[in-house]
């Protein structure tokens, strides 16, 4: 099943187009991989498929949400994003965090030891986030996402700042969470090797997808 | 958008009693402002009583500029805004629950600022306890307006310098109708008139900011 469609899709910044007419659809359970060198686009077209970047021109549906004209903020609520930067306040603990995330979404709190347990990061429950190493930080991100449980994982360039353990870690997770009926896109400047599920690469320059399906 | 208002309410004041930049840093800034203000006014308690509710009320805009300030900064750190975004909390309920942490952050600071009206502006104390219910009255409608305000000033380069620009004019009626009720009860004088402009004003921020402040956030 199609979980998200795009089709001529561009979105601008100030007349200056971010993406000029991508066409793509997304399975439900798979996992898309965007590749490209800097400014192809890559965060820019995971932002529009989040519900984050209005949509110019062109038709977009994500997970049953019209990007033209349907309520964004529903959208986001199905949809997880983890960022370059990290993905909570600096100043709450870890646990601080997971609970704010839980009960934005009316998620059970129960499942904050668990994603702690998940995420290795039980030892740092009760540190503040700002405390945290690169590492450690991009799993209290992937942590606050098990909280939220959304049908739509999107990672902008996970990979980033984790070490060798850390990308095994993360392969595992996206292996699970495909398990359990998600899908995952993400990012990374170069197409991944070595990863233990089947992916579905999609290379972009210049705001277009210019080869998907890469192998 | 209560139960927003309550979750986001609850982290902002938890954020603080974790950083405690309210009781160590933003609470001495307004205590040793109003002392010195005191000792530049002079000696004189005559002096000094009579222009206390002015004095005070300057000294909580400049403290509640701080705590705006940093109410804004928690949400735009790198990252943050977009994850918190990506949860589709209702915004007004946002708006009110930031508003509603500020009020209580600033009556806390309120209370040590009025102990120290009394102790170096000579106010008596019953003054003081007279005036409490106008001086929440105006911190309540500061807050209302300065999270509208510091919503605004957060989506443009330099928030911290440009707040006071925006919110200062925008305060400056509140802080004569806080500053005349305070008078009026140290004093004596009519009180009414004051405290119905203040619920006016806070009647008409709130509704603002219900209105607006999701399309803020969004743009």
């Amino acid at each position: 099943m199609t979980i998200a469609h795009l089709e001529n899709a561009v979105v601008t910044l100030a007349g200056y187009p971010l993406l000029s007419g991508v066409d793509l659809d997304i399975e439900e359970r798979s996992v898309v991989v965007l590749t490209g060198p800097n400014g192809a686009g890559k965060t820019s077209l995971l932002r529009l498929l989040a519900g984050l970047e209005t949509l110019a021109r062109g038709e977009g549906n994500v997970l049953g949400f019209d990007l033209l004209h349907g309520d964004r903020r529903q959208l986001r609520r199905e949809v997880g994003w983890i960022g370059h930067e990290g993905s909570f306040y600096n100043e709450l603990t870890v646990r601080d965090n997971l609970v704010f995330a839980a009960r934005s979404l009316g998620r059970p709190i129960d499942d904050i030891p668990v994603a702690l347990q998940r995420t290795g990061l039980v030892e740092r429950t009760n540190t503040l986030a700002k405390r945290l190493s690169a590492g450690q930080r991009r799993r209290l991100g992937l942590a606050w996402l098990l909280v939220r449980r959304p049908s739509l994982w999107i990672l902008d360039e996970p990979y980033a700042s984790l070490d060798e353990n850390g990308r095994d870690f993360l392969n595992g997770l996206i292996t699970e969470v495909i398990r359990q009926g998600a899908t995952v896109v993400l990012s990374a400047h170069d197409p991944l090797r070595n990863a233990t599920f089947d992916v579905r690469q999609v290379r972009m320059e210049g705001g277009r997808i210019v080869n998907r399906d890469v192998q | 958008m209560i139960r927003t208002a309550l979750l986001v309410a609850a982290k902002d004041l938890r954020i603080e009693a974790r950083s405690r930049v309210l009781l160590w840093q933003v609470v001495p800034f307004g205590v040793m402002a109003l002392l010195l203000i005191g000792l530049a006014v002079g000696p004189s308690a005559t002096t000094t009583r009579h222009l206390a509710p002015g004095l005070f009320y300057v000294v909580l805009v400049l403290v509640s500029l701080l705590m705006i300030n940093r109410s804004q900064a928690v949400e735009n750190s790198p990252g943050t805004k977009t994850s918190v975004t990506m949860l589709g909390l209702d915004q007004a309920g946002v708006f009110i629950g930031k508003a509603l942490a500020l009020l209580l952050e600033l009556a806390m600071t309120s209370v040590v600022l009025l102990v120290g009206v009394v102790l170096f502006l000579h106010v008596p104390l019953h003054g003081a306890l007279i005036a409490s219910p106008s001086v929440l009255l105006t911190i309540a409608t500061m807050s209302v307006a300065g999270t509208l305000y510091g919503a605004i000033a957060a989506g443009v380069d330099g928030p911290a310098t440009l707040l006071p620009v925006l919110a200062l004019p925008a305060f400056a009626p509140l802080l004569i109708a806080g500053e005349r009720s305070f008078a009026s009860a140290v004093i004596g004088g009519a009180l009414a008139k004051w405290l119905l402009i203040l619920i006016l004003a806070l009647i008409v921020y709130v509704a603002i900011g219900i209105i607006l402040y999701g399309a803020l956030e969004e743009s």
